[in-house]
Protein backbone atom coordinates (compact mmCIF):
# COMPACT_ATOMS: atom_id res chain seq x y z
CA UNK A 1 0.00 0.00 0.00
CA UNK A 2 1.30 3.23 -1.12
CA UNK A 3 1.03 6.44 0.95
CA UNK A 4 -1.97 8.51 -0.37
CA UNK A 5 -1.11 11.64 -1.72
CA UNK A 6 -2.25 14.24 0.57
CA UNK A 7 -4.65 16.20 -0.78
CA UNK A 8 -3.73 20.20 -0.64
CA UNK A 9 -7.04 22.26 0.17
CA UNK A 10 -8.17 25.17 -2.23
CA UNK A 11 -10.67 25.05 -5.04
CA UNK A 12 -8.56 26.26 -7.33
CA UNK A 13 -6.77 23.33 -7.75
CA UNK A 14 -9.66 20.41 -7.82
CA UNK A 15 -10.74 19.32 -11.13
CA UNK A 16 -12.79 16.34 -12.35
CA UNK A 17 -9.71 14.56 -14.16
CA UNK A 18 -8.40 13.47 -11.04
CA UNK A 19 -11.81 12.09 -10.23
CA UNK A 20 -12.04 9.98 -12.70
CA UNK A 21 -8.23 8.46 -13.00
CA UNK A 22 -8.69 7.48 -9.29
CA UNK A 23 -12.33 6.31 -9.99
CA UNK A 24 -10.92 4.09 -12.67
CA UNK A 25 -7.81 3.05 -10.55
CA UNK A 26 -9.93 1.89 -7.78
CA UNK A 27 -12.28 0.05 -9.98
CA UNK A 28 -9.29 -1.93 -11.89
CA UNK A 29 -8.13 -2.67 -8.02
CA UNK A 30 -11.40 -3.58 -6.83
CA UNK A 31 -11.96 -6.69 -9.64
CA UNK A 32 -8.44 -7.36 -9.73
CA UNK A 33 -8.58 -8.25 -5.53
CA UNK A 34 -12.12 -10.09 -6.56
CA UNK A 35 -10.88 -13.70 -7.35
CA UNK A 36 -14.47 -14.51 -8.98
CA UNK A 37 -14.03 -12.25 -11.38
CA UNK A 38 -10.02 -11.84 -12.16
CA UNK A 39 -9.61 -15.40 -12.16
CA UNK A 40 -12.52 -16.71 -14.15
CA UNK A 41 -11.95 -13.59 -16.48
CA UNK A 42 -8.81 -14.61 -18.02
CA UNK A 43 -8.45 -18.30 -17.02
CA UNK A 44 -10.79 -19.44 -18.80
CA UNK A 45 -10.71 -18.50 -22.02
CA UNK A 46 -7.03 -19.43 -21.68
CA UNK A 47 -7.51 -22.83 -20.75
CA UNK A 48 -10.28 -23.46 -23.29
CA UNK A 49 -7.72 -21.83 -26.24
CA UNK A 50 -5.15 -24.60 -24.80
CA UNK A 51 -7.56 -27.32 -24.62
CA UNK A 52 -9.24 -27.24 -27.95
CA UNK A 53 -7.27 -25.04 -29.77
CA UNK A 54 -3.45 -25.75 -29.14
CA UNK A 55 -4.24 -29.57 -27.63
CA UNK A 56 -6.92 -31.12 -30.21
CA UNK A 57 -7.02 -28.14 -32.93
CA UNK A 58 -5.54 -30.21 -36.05
CA UNK A 59 -6.10 -29.00 -39.44
CA UNK A 60 -6.82 -25.72 -41.47
CA UNK A 61 -10.28 -23.37 -41.05
CA UNK A 62 -11.16 -20.18 -43.27
CA UNK A 63 -7.94 -20.55 -44.63
CA UNK A 64 -5.99 -20.79 -41.63
CA UNK A 65 -4.02 -22.97 -38.92
CA UNK A 66 -6.49 -24.18 -36.19
CA UNK A 67 -5.08 -22.43 -33.36
CA UNK A 68 -4.71 -19.34 -35.35
CA UNK A 69 -8.70 -19.44 -36.28
CA UNK A 70 -9.47 -20.13 -32.43
CA UNK A 71 -6.65 -17.16 -30.90
CA UNK A 72 -9.81 -15.00 -32.75
CA UNK A 73 -12.97 -16.61 -31.16
CA UNK A 74 -11.66 -17.37 -27.80
CA UNK A 75 -10.40 -13.71 -27.50
CA UNK A 76 -13.84 -12.75 -28.76
CA UNK A 77 -15.38 -14.89 -25.95
CA UNK A 78 -12.86 -13.94 -23.56
CA UNK A 79 -13.21 -9.92 -23.82
CA UNK A 80 -17.38 -10.80 -24.31
CA UNK A 81 -17.34 -12.43 -20.83
CA UNK A 82 -14.93 -9.49 -18.81
CA UNK A 83 -17.46 -7.26 -20.15
CA UNK A 84 -20.61 -8.96 -19.21
CA UNK A 85 -19.28 -10.13 -15.56
CA UNK A 86 -17.55 -6.44 -15.26
CA UNK A 87 -20.59 -4.63 -16.54
CA UNK A 88 -23.71 -7.01 -16.16
CA UNK A 89 -22.45 -8.62 -12.90
CA UNK A 90 -21.07 -5.32 -11.33
CA UNK A 91 -23.67 -2.95 -11.66
CA UNK A 92 -26.21 -5.10 -10.34
CA UNK A 93 -24.35 -6.09 -7.29
CA UNK A 94 -23.65 -2.19 -6.61
CA UNK A 95 -27.34 -1.27 -7.67
CA UNK A 96 -28.82 -3.76 -5.71
CA UNK A 97 -26.63 -3.19 -2.57
CA UNK A 98 -27.01 0.47 -2.34
CA UNK A 99 -23.44 1.60 -3.31
CA UNK A 100 -24.94 2.93 -6.56
CA UNK A 101 -27.14 5.02 -4.30
CA UNK A 102 -24.34 5.93 -2.88
CA UNK A 103 -22.23 7.09 -5.66
CA UNK A 104 -25.58 8.78 -7.05
CA UNK A 105 -25.88 10.90 -4.07
CA UNK A 106 -21.87 11.71 -3.97
CA UNK A 107 -20.40 14.40 -6.03
CA UNK A 108 -18.77 11.73 -8.17
CA UNK A 109 -19.50 12.95 -11.66
CA UNK A 110 -21.92 10.20 -13.06
CA UNK A 111 -19.98 9.39 -16.39
CA UNK A 112 -16.64 8.81 -14.04
CA UNK A 113 -18.72 5.46 -13.15
CA UNK A 114 -19.37 4.07 -16.11
CA UNK A 115 -16.06 5.24 -17.67
CA UNK A 116 -14.10 3.44 -15.16
CA UNK A 117 -15.90 0.29 -15.84
CA UNK A 118 -15.37 0.48 -19.45
CA UNK A 119 -11.60 1.33 -18.97
CA UNK A 120 -11.27 -1.57 -16.35
CA UNK A 121 -13.18 -3.87 -18.93
CA UNK A 122 -10.56 -2.27 -21.80
CA UNK A 123 -7.58 -3.50 -19.49
CA UNK A 124 -8.81 -6.99 -18.56
CA UNK A 125 -10.05 -7.40 -22.44
CA UNK A 126 -6.24 -6.57 -23.32
CA UNK A 127 -5.05 -9.16 -21.00
CA UNK A 128 -6.98 -11.84 -22.20
CA UNK A 129 -6.14 -11.16 -26.03
CA UNK A 130 -2.43 -11.04 -24.33
CA UNK A 131 -2.56 -14.32 -22.75
CA UNK A 132 -4.26 -15.82 -25.95
CA UNK A 133 -1.45 -14.65 -27.88
CA UNK A 134 1.57 -15.66 -26.03
CA UNK A 135 -0.26 -19.21 -25.65
CA UNK A 136 -0.52 -18.90 -29.52
CA UNK A 137 3.08 -18.54 -30.11
CA UNK A 138 4.39 -20.82 -27.62
CA UNK A 139 2.24 -23.73 -28.06
CA UNK A 140 -0.23 -22.95 -31.53
CA UNK A 141 3.03 -22.23 -33.91
CA UNK A 142 0.63 -19.23 -34.62
CA UNK A 143 2.45 -17.18 -37.05
CA UNK A 144 0.73 -14.32 -38.37
CA UNK A 145 3.04 -10.22 -39.14
CA UNK A 146 2.58 -8.03 -36.52
CA UNK A 147 0.46 -5.31 -38.45
CA UNK A 148 -2.41 -8.71 -38.28
CA UNK A 149 -1.56 -8.77 -34.64
CA UNK A 150 -2.19 -5.37 -33.72
CA UNK A 151 -5.68 -5.60 -35.99
CA UNK A 152 -6.50 -8.22 -34.52
CA UNK A 153 -5.74 -6.89 -30.46
CA UNK A 154 -7.69 -3.32 -31.57
CA UNK A 155 -11.10 -5.02 -33.12
CA UNK A 156 -11.14 -7.62 -30.03
CA UNK A 157 -10.56 -4.65 -27.58
CA UNK A 158 -12.75 -2.19 -29.01
CA UNK A 159 -14.94 -5.18 -29.76
CA UNK A 160 -15.75 -4.60 -25.84
CA UNK A 161 -17.79 -1.38 -26.03
CA UNK A 162 -20.95 -3.41 -27.51
CA UNK A 163 -20.72 -6.02 -23.93
CA UNK A 164 -20.02 -3.48 -21.71
CA UNK A 165 -23.01 -1.77 -23.10
CA UNK A 166 -25.56 -5.01 -22.86
CA UNK A 167 -23.75 -5.78 -19.68
CA UNK A 168 -25.33 -1.87 -18.25
CA UNK A 169 -28.16 -2.97 -19.41
CA UNK A 170 -28.41 -6.43 -18.36
CA UNK A 171 -27.24 -4.51 -14.43
CA UNK A 172 -30.28 -2.40 -14.31
CA UNK A 173 -32.55 -5.27 -15.55
CA UNK A 174 -31.60 -8.07 -12.59
CA UNK A 175 -31.28 -8.38 -9.28
CA UNK A 176 -27.84 -8.52 -7.27
CA UNK A 177 -28.47 -12.56 -6.68
CA UNK A 178 -30.19 -13.35 -10.18
CA UNK A 179 -27.03 -11.46 -11.91
CA UNK A 180 -24.24 -13.92 -12.36
CA UNK A 181 -26.04 -17.10 -13.37
CA UNK A 182 -28.21 -15.41 -15.79
CA UNK A 183 -24.90 -13.70 -17.43
CA UNK A 184 -24.21 -17.56 -17.26
CA UNK A 185 -26.79 -18.33 -19.09
CA UNK A 186 -27.07 -15.94 -21.72
CA UNK A 187 -22.70 -16.03 -22.33
CA UNK A 188 -21.87 -19.64 -22.38
CA UNK A 189 -25.01 -20.73 -24.93
CA UNK A 190 -24.83 -17.90 -27.02
CA UNK A 191 -20.89 -18.02 -27.32
CA UNK A 192 -21.31 -21.54 -28.66
CA UNK A 193 -24.31 -20.40 -31.10
CA UNK A 194 -21.98 -18.01 -32.69
CA UNK A 195 -19.05 -19.86 -33.08
CA UNK A 196 -16.89 -18.81 -30.65
CA UNK A 197 -15.86 -22.47 -29.48
CA UNK A 198 -16.43 -24.63 -32.32
CA UNK A 199 -15.58 -22.81 -35.70
CA UNK A 200 -18.66 -21.47 -37.50
CA UNK A 201 -17.95 -23.43 -40.66
CA UNK A 202 -18.35 -26.86 -38.92
CA UNK A 203 -21.59 -25.89 -37.10
CA UNK A 204 -24.70 -27.22 -37.57
CA UNK A 205 -26.81 -25.56 -40.15
CA UNK A 206 -29.47 -24.64 -37.76
CA UNK A 207 -26.92 -23.44 -35.83
CA UNK A 208 -26.09 -21.03 -38.44
CA UNK A 209 -28.86 -19.69 -38.71
CA UNK A 210 -29.71 -18.32 -35.46
CA UNK A 211 -26.11 -17.07 -34.88
CA UNK A 212 -26.36 -13.88 -37.04
CA UNK A 213 -29.19 -12.76 -34.25
CA UNK A 214 -26.19 -13.02 -31.45
CA UNK A 215 -23.85 -10.25 -30.99
CA UNK A 216 -21.33 -12.64 -30.25
CA UNK A 217 -21.52 -13.84 -33.66
CA UNK A 218 -20.81 -10.19 -35.24
CA UNK A 219 -17.50 -9.43 -32.79
CA UNK A 220 -16.44 -13.18 -33.51
CA UNK A 221 -16.77 -12.67 -37.69
CA UNK A 222 -14.71 -8.69 -37.12
CA UNK A 223 -11.98 -10.60 -34.95
CA UNK A 224 -11.89 -13.42 -37.73
CA UNK A 225 -11.75 -10.81 -40.57
CA UNK A 226 -8.90 -9.24 -38.99
CA UNK A 227 -6.99 -12.01 -39.62
CA UNK A 228 -8.59 -13.00 -42.66
CA UNK A 229 -10.72 -15.99 -41.61
CA UNK A 230 -14.34 -14.50 -41.65
CA UNK A 231 -17.39 -16.19 -43.41
CA UNK A 232 -17.68 -13.45 -45.74
CA UNK A 233 -20.01 -11.34 -44.93
CA UNK A 234 -18.47 -7.66 -45.31
CA UNK A 235 -17.00 -6.16 -42.12
CA UNK A 236 -19.56 -2.94 -41.89
CA UNK A 237 -22.42 -5.35 -41.59
CA UNK A 238 -21.09 -6.93 -38.27
CA UNK A 239 -19.78 -2.99 -37.02
CA UNK A 240 -23.74 -1.90 -37.30
CA UNK A 241 -24.98 -5.06 -35.69
CA UNK A 242 -22.70 -4.24 -32.86
CA UNK A 243 -23.87 -0.33 -32.94
CA UNK A 244 -27.43 -1.97 -32.74
CA UNK A 245 -26.88 -3.90 -29.92
CA UNK A 246 -24.82 -1.35 -27.97
CA UNK A 247 -27.93 1.07 -28.55
CA UNK A 248 -30.56 -1.76 -26.89
CA UNK A 249 -28.24 -2.09 -24.33
CA UNK A 250 -27.80 1.71 -23.40
CA UNK A 251 -31.71 2.31 -23.49
CA UNK A 252 -32.46 -0.60 -21.39
CA UNK A 253 -29.45 0.70 -18.78
CA UNK A 254 -31.28 4.47 -19.53
CA UNK A 255 -34.83 2.78 -19.02
CA UNK A 256 -33.53 0.87 -15.69
CA UNK A 257 -32.03 4.08 -14.55
CA UNK A 258 -35.30 6.39 -15.07
CA UNK A 259 -37.07 3.22 -13.41
CA UNK A 260 -35.00 3.35 -10.06
CA UNK A 261 -35.54 7.39 -9.88
CA UNK B 1 -32.66 28.45 3.69
CA UNK B 2 -29.96 25.42 3.17
CA UNK B 3 -32.90 22.98 2.16
CA UNK B 4 -36.54 23.15 1.45
CA UNK B 5 -39.07 20.53 0.49
CA UNK B 6 -42.12 23.19 -0.96
CA UNK B 7 -45.62 21.47 -0.68
CA UNK B 8 -44.29 18.16 -1.71
CA UNK B 9 -45.91 14.98 -2.31
CA UNK B 10 -44.88 11.95 -3.54
CA UNK B 11 -46.38 8.94 -4.59
CA UNK B 12 -45.51 5.72 -5.70
CA UNK B 13 -48.15 4.44 -7.83
CA UNK B 14 -51.35 4.81 -5.65
CA UNK B 15 -49.87 5.32 -2.43
CA UNK B 16 -48.72 8.29 -0.99
CA UNK B 17 -45.15 8.11 0.22
CA UNK B 18 -45.74 12.01 1.24
CA UNK B 19 -48.33 14.23 1.25
CA UNK B 20 -48.12 18.11 0.82
CA UNK B 21 -45.15 17.78 3.28
CA UNK B 22 -43.43 21.50 3.87
CA UNK B 23 -39.86 21.58 5.16
CA UNK B 24 -37.11 24.04 6.16
CA UNK B 25 -33.76 23.57 7.60
CA UNK B 26 -32.18 26.66 8.07
CA UNK B 27 -28.42 26.31 8.43
CA UNK B 28 -26.18 25.45 11.46
CA UNK B 29 -28.56 23.53 13.06
CA UNK B 30 -29.41 19.83 13.95
CA UNK B 31 -32.34 18.92 12.79
CA UNK B 32 -33.41 14.80 13.53
CA UNK B 33 -36.41 13.62 11.42
CA UNK B 34 -38.29 11.10 12.99
CA UNK B 35 -41.08 8.47 12.49
CA UNK B 36 -42.67 4.94 12.28
CA UNK B 37 -41.66 2.70 9.51
CA UNK B 38 -43.55 4.00 6.46
CA UNK B 39 -43.98 7.61 7.76
CA UNK B 40 -42.22 8.68 4.95
CA UNK B 41 -39.05 9.76 6.49
CA UNK B 42 -36.35 7.79 3.80
CA UNK B 43 -38.79 8.88 1.32
CA UNK B 44 -37.95 12.75 2.24
CA UNK B 45 -34.57 12.13 2.61
CA UNK B 46 -33.97 10.76 -1.12
CA UNK B 47 -36.24 13.72 -2.52
CA UNK B 48 -33.77 16.37 -0.66
CA UNK B 49 -30.56 14.28 -2.06
CA UNK B 50 -32.34 14.55 -5.58
CA UNK B 51 -32.38 10.75 -5.69
CA UNK B 52 -36.09 10.88 -6.49
CA UNK B 53 -38.87 13.55 -8.07
CA UNK B 54 -41.56 14.74 -6.65
CA UNK B 55 -44.98 14.03 -7.93
CA UNK B 56 -45.89 17.56 -6.81
CA UNK B 57 -43.98 20.56 -5.27
CA UNK B 58 -40.17 21.36 -4.99
CA UNK B 59 -37.43 20.87 -3.42
CA UNK B 60 -34.02 22.88 -3.31
CA UNK B 61 -30.85 22.40 -1.93
CA UNK B 62 -28.58 25.92 -1.06
CA UNK B 63 -31.27 26.85 -3.81
CA UNK B 64 -30.75 24.50 -5.86
CA UNK B 65 -31.59 21.86 -7.83
CA UNK B 66 -30.15 18.86 -5.65
CA UNK B 67 -29.23 16.90 -8.71
CA UNK B 68 -26.75 19.99 -9.96
CA UNK B 69 -23.11 19.08 -9.22
CA UNK B 70 -22.34 22.05 -7.50
CA UNK B 71 -25.08 21.62 -4.96
CA UNK B 72 -23.72 17.54 -4.39
CA UNK B 73 -19.97 19.16 -3.74
CA UNK B 74 -21.60 20.95 -0.40
CA UNK B 75 -23.43 17.82 0.64
CA UNK B 76 -22.04 14.77 2.67
CA UNK B 77 -24.05 11.68 2.66
CA UNK B 78 -24.44 8.75 5.00
CA UNK B 79 -27.01 6.35 4.00
CA UNK B 80 -28.23 3.13 6.24
CA UNK B 81 -28.84 1.25 2.91
CA UNK B 82 -25.43 1.23 1.37
CA UNK B 83 -22.96 -1.79 1.18
CA UNK B 84 -19.82 -0.31 0.66
CA UNK B 85 -17.13 -2.91 -2.08
CA UNK B 86 -15.56 -5.45 -0.03
CA UNK B 87 -12.13 -5.68 -1.46
CA UNK B 88 -10.72 -1.50 -1.02
CA UNK B 89 -9.21 -0.68 2.04
CA UNK B 90 -10.98 1.86 4.11
CA UNK B 91 -7.91 4.59 3.11
CA UNK B 92 -8.56 3.47 -0.62
CA UNK B 93 -12.19 4.29 -0.18
CA UNK B 94 -11.61 7.82 1.60
CA UNK B 95 -9.06 8.50 -0.99
CA UNK B 96 -11.63 7.98 -3.82
CA UNK B 97 -14.20 10.32 -1.71
CA UNK B 98 -12.05 13.30 -0.92
CA UNK B 99 -11.31 13.25 -4.64
CA UNK B 100 -14.94 14.14 -5.44
CA UNK B 101 -14.72 17.56 -3.38
CA UNK B 102 -12.97 20.92 -4.24
CA UNK B 103 -11.66 20.95 -0.59
CA UNK B 104 -11.57 18.13 1.41
CA UNK B 105 -9.90 17.02 4.27
CA UNK B 106 -6.98 15.14 3.78
CA UNK B 107 -7.01 11.01 4.01
CA UNK B 108 -5.29 11.34 7.48
CA UNK B 109 -7.54 13.18 8.80
CA UNK B 110 -10.41 12.08 7.55
CA UNK B 111 -9.94 8.55 8.84
CA UNK B 112 -8.35 9.77 12.55
CA UNK B 113 -12.08 11.94 12.51
CA UNK B 114 -14.08 9.25 11.99
CA UNK B 115 -11.35 6.49 14.71
CA UNK B 116 -10.34 4.72 11.39
CA UNK B 117 -6.74 5.57 11.73
CA UNK B 118 -5.73 1.88 13.15
CA UNK B 119 -7.72 -0.23 10.43
CA UNK B 120 -6.48 2.28 7.23
CA UNK B 121 -4.57 -0.38 5.41
CA UNK B 122 -7.59 -2.88 5.85
CA UNK B 123 -10.26 -4.13 3.38
CA UNK B 124 -14.01 -3.27 4.06
CA UNK B 125 -14.85 -6.74 3.79
CA UNK B 126 -12.25 -7.66 6.78
CA UNK B 127 -14.31 -4.86 9.28
CA UNK B 128 -16.53 -5.24 12.15
CA UNK B 129 -19.73 -3.87 11.79
CA UNK B 130 -19.13 -0.74 13.55
CA UNK B 131 -15.60 0.15 11.67
CA UNK B 132 -17.89 -0.21 8.22
CA UNK B 133 -20.25 2.41 10.33
CA UNK B 134 -17.57 4.62 10.77
CA UNK B 135 -15.79 3.97 7.48
CA UNK B 136 -19.63 5.01 5.59
CA UNK B 137 -18.87 8.03 8.37
CA UNK B 138 -16.00 9.16 7.28
CA UNK B 139 -16.80 8.99 3.19
CA UNK B 140 -19.42 11.90 4.46
CA UNK B 141 -17.51 13.97 6.24
CA UNK B 142 -14.91 13.58 4.06
CA UNK B 143 -15.35 16.25 1.84
CA UNK B 144 -15.87 19.07 4.41
CA UNK B 145 -19.48 19.58 3.27
CA UNK B 146 -21.87 22.38 4.65
CA UNK B 147 -24.82 20.20 4.81
CA UNK B 148 -24.33 16.37 5.83
CA UNK B 149 -27.26 13.87 6.05
CA UNK B 150 -27.31 10.88 8.22
CA UNK B 151 -29.53 8.19 7.70
CA UNK B 152 -29.99 5.99 11.03
CA UNK B 153 -26.53 6.22 11.33
CA UNK B 154 -25.94 4.44 14.37
CA UNK B 155 -28.46 1.18 13.75
CA UNK B 156 -26.55 -1.95 14.92
CA UNK B 157 -23.99 0.23 17.38
CA UNK B 158 -23.22 -0.77 20.97
CA UNK B 159 -23.78 1.88 23.37
CA UNK B 160 -20.02 2.97 23.51
CA UNK B 161 -19.60 3.75 19.79
CA UNK B 162 -22.95 5.45 19.53
CA UNK B 163 -22.12 8.08 22.41
CA UNK B 164 -18.69 8.31 20.41
CA UNK B 165 -20.31 8.93 17.71
CA UNK B 166 -22.80 11.32 19.26
CA UNK B 167 -19.51 12.99 20.42
CA UNK B 168 -18.64 13.67 16.63
CA UNK B 169 -21.69 14.85 15.60
CA UNK B 170 -21.97 17.20 18.26
CA UNK B 171 -18.13 18.12 17.33
CA UNK B 172 -19.51 19.01 13.67
CA UNK B 173 -22.31 20.54 14.79
CA UNK B 174 -20.47 23.05 16.95
CA UNK B 175 -18.19 23.72 13.72
CA UNK B 176 -21.35 25.11 11.94
CA UNK B 177 -22.20 22.27 9.89
CA UNK B 178 -26.16 21.73 8.90
CA UNK B 179 -26.63 17.97 9.94
CA UNK B 180 -30.13 16.45 9.00
CA UNK B 181 -30.46 13.26 11.08
CA UNK B 182 -33.24 10.05 10.62
CA UNK B 183 -33.08 7.51 13.41
CA UNK B 184 -35.16 5.32 14.77
CA UNK B 185 -33.87 6.13 18.72
CA UNK B 186 -35.61 8.71 20.32
CA UNK B 187 -33.18 9.16 22.51
CA UNK B 188 -30.27 9.78 19.91
CA UNK B 189 -32.81 12.68 18.52
CA UNK B 190 -33.15 14.17 22.30
CA UNK B 191 -29.27 14.12 22.53
CA UNK B 192 -27.94 15.59 19.24
CA UNK B 193 -31.10 17.57 17.57
CA UNK B 194 -32.01 21.30 17.68
CA UNK B 195 -35.24 20.52 15.85
CA UNK B 196 -37.31 17.26 15.64
CA UNK B 197 -39.53 17.24 12.66
CA UNK B 198 -42.23 14.00 13.23
CA UNK B 199 -44.03 12.48 10.41
CA UNK B 200 -46.07 10.26 10.53
CA UNK B 201 -48.38 8.33 7.46
CA UNK B 202 -46.58 10.94 5.08
CA UNK B 203 -47.76 14.11 7.02
CA UNK B 204 -45.61 16.18 9.52
CA UNK B 205 -47.23 16.03 13.02
CA UNK B 206 -44.84 18.23 15.12
CA UNK B 207 -41.94 20.55 14.43
CA UNK B 208 -39.92 22.07 17.35
CA UNK B 209 -36.82 21.88 19.94
CA UNK B 210 -36.90 18.42 21.75
CA UNK B 211 -38.09 20.06 25.02
CA UNK B 212 -41.39 22.04 23.28
CA UNK B 213 -42.04 19.00 21.76
CA UNK B 214 -41.94 16.99 25.01
CA UNK B 215 -43.54 19.79 26.44
CA UNK B 216 -47.15 19.41 24.38
CA UNK B 217 -47.46 16.04 25.68
CA UNK B 218 -50.05 15.53 29.12
CA UNK B 219 -48.51 12.51 29.41
CA UNK B 220 -45.93 11.17 32.10
CA UNK B 221 -43.96 8.01 32.98
CA UNK B 222 -44.46 6.03 35.75
CA UNK B 223 -41.29 3.79 36.97
CA UNK B 224 -41.88 1.31 39.56
CA UNK B 225 -40.79 -2.72 40.66
CA UNK B 226 -43.59 -4.80 40.27
CA UNK B 227 -45.35 -8.18 40.82
CA UNK B 228 -48.04 -7.24 38.40
CA UNK B 229 -47.53 -8.23 34.72
CA UNK B 230 -47.78 -6.38 31.46
CA UNK B 231 -51.17 -7.16 30.66
CA UNK B 232 -52.55 -6.86 34.26
CA UNK B 233 -51.10 -2.93 33.97
CA UNK B 234 -51.96 -2.55 30.50
CA UNK B 235 -56.00 -3.45 31.82
CA UNK B 236 -55.46 -0.53 34.48
CA UNK B 237 -57.70 2.43 33.02
CA UNK B 238 -55.20 5.31 31.31
CA UNK B 239 -52.63 2.97 30.86
CA UNK B 240 -50.94 3.92 27.18
CA UNK B 241 -48.22 1.93 27.02
CA UNK B 242 -46.06 -0.67 29.50
CA UNK B 243 -42.16 -1.51 28.81
CA UNK B 244 -39.88 -3.77 31.12
CA UNK B 245 -36.73 -2.29 31.40
CA UNK B 246 -34.44 -4.61 33.83
CA UNK B 247 -36.25 -5.58 37.17
CA UNK B 248 -38.15 -2.31 36.48
CA UNK B 249 -41.52 -1.38 34.73
CA UNK B 250 -42.07 1.93 33.18
CA UNK B 251 -45.90 2.86 32.18
CA UNK B 252 -46.99 6.06 29.83
CA UNK B 253 -49.91 7.52 30.97
CA UNK B 254 -52.18 10.39 31.29
CA UNK B 255 -53.31 9.93 34.47
CA UNK B 256 -50.31 9.22 36.32
CA UNK B 257 -52.09 10.12 39.82
CA UNK B 258 -54.73 7.47 39.02
CA UNK B 259 -52.76 4.66 37.60
CA UNK B 260 -50.13 4.92 40.77
CA UNK B 261 -53.25 4.37 43.44
CA UNK B 262 -54.85 1.58 40.81
CA UNK B 263 -50.97 0.30 41.38
CA UNK B 264 -50.44 0.45 44.72
CA UNK B 265 -54.00 -1.37 45.23
CA UNK B 266 -52.91 -4.03 42.84
CA UNK B 267 -49.69 -4.88 44.52
CA UNK B 268 -48.61 -3.50 47.90
CA UNK B 269 -45.10 -4.73 47.58
CA UNK B 270 -44.64 -2.26 44.66
CA UNK B 271 -41.30 -0.39 45.57
CA UNK B 272 -38.72 2.16 43.87
CA UNK B 273 -42.14 4.37 42.50
CA UNK B 274 -41.26 7.27 40.64
CA UNK B 275 -43.07 9.71 38.46
CA UNK B 276 -41.57 11.98 35.93
CA UNK B 277 -42.59 14.21 32.67
CA UNK B 278 -42.90 12.71 29.37
CA UNK B 279 -39.62 11.69 27.30
CA UNK B 280 -39.30 12.02 23.22
CA UNK B 281 -40.43 8.50 23.12
CA UNK B 282 -43.39 8.95 24.92
CA UNK B 283 -44.13 12.39 23.08
CA UNK B 284 -43.75 10.26 19.49
CA UNK B 285 -46.25 7.61 20.50
CA UNK B 286 -48.98 10.39 21.86
CA UNK B 287 -48.28 12.04 18.48
CA UNK B 288 -48.30 9.78 15.75
CA UNK B 289 -50.79 7.00 17.77
CA UNK B 290 -53.59 9.62 16.77
CA UNK B 291 -52.55 9.35 12.98
CA UNK B 292 -51.18 5.73 12.52
CA UNK B 293 -53.24 3.77 15.32
CA UNK B 294 -51.92 1.73 17.92
CA UNK B 295 -49.69 -0.50 15.82
CA UNK B 296 -47.08 2.53 15.60
CA UNK B 297 -46.87 1.77 19.28
CA UNK B 298 -45.81 -2.07 18.74
CA UNK B 299 -43.90 -1.72 15.87
CA UNK B 300 -41.29 1.40 16.97
CA UNK B 301 -38.21 0.11 18.02
CA UNK B 302 -37.38 1.30 21.59
CA UNK B 303 -34.18 3.06 22.69
CA UNK B 304 -31.55 0.76 23.74
CA UNK B 305 -29.84 2.76 25.90
CA UNK B 306 -32.12 4.48 28.48
CA UNK B 307 -32.54 6.31 32.11
CA UNK B 308 -34.59 9.52 32.64
CA UNK B 309 -32.77 12.59 31.40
Amino acid sequence: MSAPTVVTVGTAAWSPGRTYALEAKYEFLKLLRMPGYAIPSIAFPAMFYLLFGVMFGRGTVGGVTMPTYLIATYGAFGVIGASLFGFGVGVAVERGQGWLTLKRASPMPPLAFFVAKLVMCAIFATAVVFVLSVLGVAFGNVRMPSAVWLRLGATLVFGAIPFCALGLGLGYLVGPNAAPPIVNLIYLPMSFLSGLWIPFEILPAAVKAIAPFLPAFHLGQLALGAIGAGAGAPAWSHVTALGGFTLLGLGLALWGYRRDE
Amino acid sequence: MIAELRGVTKTYGKVAALADLTLALEAGRVTAILGPNGAGKTTAIRLLLGLTQPTKGTVALFGADPRSPAVRRRTGVMLQIAKVPDTLTVREHVHLFCSYYPSPMTVEAALAAADLTAVAGRRYGHLSGGQQQRVQFALAICGNPDLLFLDEPTVGLDVESRRGFWQQVRQLASAGRTIVLTTHYLEEADALADRVVMLSAGSMVADGAPHEIKARVAWRRIRCVTALTAAAIGAIDGVVSVRRDGSATEIATADAEGVARQLLTRDPQLSGLEVAGARLEEAFLSLTSSQAGRQTQDSRPMADVGGPR
